[in-house]
């Protein structure tokens, strides 16, 4: 292309003409003749390397040997193999020694911050913040514990599922079967009396309240409204609601009760080394007992 | 006679299209069928009146027909300015989510707006530009007028329906989820025969044209029409649920339905975009720099290696997927390929030019047309670089893509339309000159920066986040969660807006100068004879 200004004056056009315009007959460039040539040698070449002509039932595999699949599964191998030694030790440690083994907590932080994203975010967020009907892991406030024990059983089997027989089970009744209405009323201002973000919405009804509490919910929430771990019973006195503490949705929550469920992670799903280092995680995000 | 039958026609429609608004299924087709029923009635009143009254029959042989090329003209720039706004309010939707209005939902939230701005710039302002561009072209360097009589205001006027259907069935929720083809099954029955009578109108013009040869531009113009009617057919197969419904369903189905979309999806880019501007360039810039084309032997051999290996290259959209590996390095190997045969446009553009480089300097109309065929340039070899599964593995999914895909549609498409559109009004109104020059330098200013802001910022944000994804840590697990990469790409995703911003204006200014031509240019004795050149 370069040469061409100089021999401009030579070259003629083609002879036709369109709307008054003209085609010169200039020879391709050669640059780009030979950048076209070299792409298709290049074509050539590659596609004898790697997999590329098909046939009846199959395609050319090419002499390198190379396949995408093969290679995504050499990368998990490799990421494997190398974190087989320390995830063979997280897996066999005492549960409650791997916050004070600085190797082995490093670890499962950044492991359980992967596998959270992966499996558990999706309720309770990728901040872990939770959401409605999903807890909130950030806070001091645990349905069923917060020790890594307690955290470790429940990942493993769960809540309220079927899938394995040794999830973590209750079942709260559904008093809109058991009280009448006026019963129902009083209860639910009796309850939002003891939190500390609501105020009943008629004072009146919290004494009578606190009858048909004492009769119906304190057997599991606690005669003072403390809840209980071993039955997965919430606090009622502190500032936490997991489905809302306003009139409405307490009062829906007794009628009706309430039925949340998670998925037990053992088993199929995640390894012992992979549940620890969620675990871990989780522990560590704040509220860990 | 073919009044009575047009009016026989036109009643039957009418009347089918209202018992399909009786019986619709959903709202999209409702309203679609209701928009159907009001045309076709309006056509029969119309049809009508007209019926019976004695007819003026005019010799128009001698004359190129001109006026379906103004029409097209007006309805560029008006799609044009549309599917502007509409991408550039999307583009802050995605900045600022609460754009996204609570009492819109499910009309104008990003998703359903998005298709609307994909369809209005690429087939409402890209399409009539082609449309009215090819009917001038083809007139012109064939010294002949448009064949088909009426036909080629049928094609002007069926396609305007295509949009206007698609456009509301889009945001009442009707789509085919397929990329560039959201389109439902009847606007594709109906786009498929406005694109046959397309083919007929130019195919005809060609065969009865005065020019011994068939200009280079109408071999573009011509593949075009062919192969995106060829796409379409192919990538719309699909059975309706109900005729009285809008939804169907595709006859492909899992990664067959994914190779076949993206072989129309990267055509409809190669034909459409690509092939169908060539034709536009091919004519628009040495008509501007009246300069001669130059080399006719790159023209010919670029034009049937560009055609040929094009229709190849869709897989690379599909790297790393169910797609097998021997397909993932076809369609990567025949996009590299194709890198040459596409810069043979490029040259063949910019060396037109070679003698005529002063005028850059006097002409804002060529400057706008050069930096179109430069960007065409830079996008063309940015694509096949794309398409290295090496580099697919890192920009897949990111905004690079959009990048990628709006420095050539705002760059080229854009630039060399409106270059265009700024050579045909003073013609085709017959004036003597545009009405400000200035305003086409404005334009272009702003339109350049704009690009350049909008490039920029979608580099910065699809290699940071295509590096984030990416991003793990000594133990091998993944650092950033999505949600991070989002946060951090907000400062660039204003930059991109406001790139929007600077090109909408830009677009605007060209309007308000085209109409200022046709209102307040001096007059010029018309001249639409039709003669050969030689």
């Amino acid at each position: 292309m370069a040469k061409q200004p100089k021999k401009k004056q030579e070259v003629e056009t083609t002879g036709h003409e369109w709307d008054g315009i003209q085609e010169y007959n200039n020879p391709l460039p050669r640059w780009w003749l030979w950048v076209f040539y070299a792409t298709i040698v290049w074509a050539i070449w590659y596609t004898i390397a790697y997999p590329a002509w098909p046939g009846i039932k199959d395609a050319t595999s090419g002499y390198l040997g190379w396949s995408t699949r093969a290679n995504v599964a050499q990368e998990i191998a490799d990421a494997d193999a190398a974190n087989a030694a320390i995830n063979e030790r997280l897996a066999s440690v005492e549960l409650t020694s791997i916050a004070g083994d600085e190797e082995l907590a490093t670890y499962a932080r950044s492991a359980g911050e992967s596998i959270f994203m992966t499996w558990c975010a999706q309720c309770h967020g990728s901040g872990a913040a939770g959401a409605k009907g999903y807890p909130n892991l950030q806070d001091d406030a645990w349905l069923w514990g917060g020790t890594v024990e307690d955290i470790h059983y429940t990942v493993a089997h769960g809540i309220r599922n079927e899938d394995d027989p040794d999830a973590r089970y209750s079942q709260m009744p559904a008093f809109g079967e058991l009280l009448d209405e006026a019963q129902i009323e009083q209860v639910v201002n009796y309850v939002m009396s003891l939190s500390s973000t609501y105020e009943p919405q008629d004072a009146s009804l919290v004494e009578a309240g606190q009858t048909v509490y004492l009769d119906n919910c304190a057997a599991c929430h606690g005669d003072n409204g403390n809840g209980d771990i071993y039955q997965g019973a919430p606090n009622l006195t502190d500032a936490i609601w997991l489905y809302g503490g306003d009139y409405e949705t307490v009062k829906h929550t007794v009628v009706n009760s309430r039925f949340g469920v998670m998925p037990p992670m053992g088993g199929a799903e995640l390894s012992e080394a992979e549940i620890r280092a969620v675990t871990t995680y989780v522990h560590q995000l704040g509220g860990g007992e | 006679m073919t009044n009575y039958i047009k009016l026989i026609a036109l009643g039957i429609i009418t009347l089918f299209a209202l018992i399909a608004a009786n019986y619709a299924r959903d709202l999209a087709y409702l309203v679609n069928a209701l928009t159907v029923a009001l045309v076709a009635g309006g056509l029969f009143i119309w049809t009508l009146r007209n019926t019976d009254e004695p007819v003026v029959t005019v010799d128009l042989s001698g004359e190129y027909m001109d006026g379906v090329v103004r029409a097209g003209v007006i309805a560029t720039a008006l799609w044009g300015v549309v599917g502007f706004l509409a991408g550039t309010f999307i583009a802050f939707q995605l900045a600022f989510p609460g754009l996204n209005f609570d009492w819109a939902q499910g009309y104008l939230n990003f998703g359903r707006l998005r298709p609307l701005h994909t369809s209005a710039v690429i087939f409402a302002f890209g399409g009539n530009a082609l449309i009215a561009t090819s009917f001038y072209v083809v007139q012109r360097t064939s010294a002949a007028r448009l064949w088909g009589g009426n036909l080629a205001w049928f094609v002007f006027w069926g396609f305007q329906l295509m949009i206007v259907l698609a456009a509301t069935g889009y945001l009442l929720g009707a789509t085919q989820s397929k990329e560039y083809a959201e389109p439902e099954w009847y606007v594709d029955w109906w786009l498929t025969i406005v694109w046959v009578a397309y083919l007929a109108v130019f195919l005809g013009t060609i065969v009865k044209r005065k020019e011994p040869h068939i200009y280079v531009a109408n071999w573009f113009y011509l593949s075009f029409i062919i192969t995106v009617a060829m796409l379409h057919i192919v990538n719309n197969l699909s059975i309706p649920v109900s005729i009285w419904g809008s939804k169907s369903v595709q006859v492909f189905s899992g990664v067959q339905d994914a190779m076949v979309q993206w072989w129309y999806g990267h055509n409809a880019v190669g034909f459409f975009l690509t092939a169908g501007f060539l034709g536009m360039m091919y004519y628009f810039v040495p008509k501007q720099a009246e300069r001669p084309v130059f080399s006719y032997k790159l023209s010919i051999i670029h034009f049937w290696a560009l055609i040929f290996i094009y229709i190849w290259a869709g897989p690379h959209h599909l790297h790393y997927t169910a797609l097998p590996d021997w397909a993932s390095t076809l369609g990567m190997v025949f996009s590299i390929v194709l890198w040459m045969p596409s810069w043979g446009g490029m040259i063949n553009g910019l060396m037109t030019l070679s003698g005529a480089w002063d005028k850059l300097r006097t002409d804002p109309i060529i400057r706008m047309m050069v930096i179109s065929v430069g960007f065409y340039g830079m996008s063309t070899f940015e694509g096949p670089m794309m398409s290295i599964r090496a580099v697919n593995s890192l920009s897949h999914y990111t905004d690079w893509t959009i990048g990628h895909v709006h420095s050539g549609a705002l760059g080229w498409n854009g630039m060399i339309t409106f270059g265009a559109l700024y050579f045909l009004v003073p013609k085709l109104w017959n004036k003597e000159r545009l009405y400000s020059l200035s305003m086409v330098s404005w334009h272009f200013w702003l339109a350049t920066i704009g690009i350049i802001l909008y490039a920029a910022a979608m580099w910065v944000t699809g290699i940071m986040e295509g590096l984030m994804w990416r991003e793990v840590d000594a133990n091998g697990f993944l650092v950033n969660s999505f949600a991070d990469t989002v946060d951090a790409k907000l400062p660039m995703y204003i930059v991109r807006g406001l790139g929007g911003v600077l090109y909408i204006t830009g677009a605007i200014i060209m309007c308000y100068n085209l109409f200022m031509t046709v209102k307040r240019s001096p007059a010029v004795e018309a001249n639409n004879s039709v003669v050969p050149a030689e």
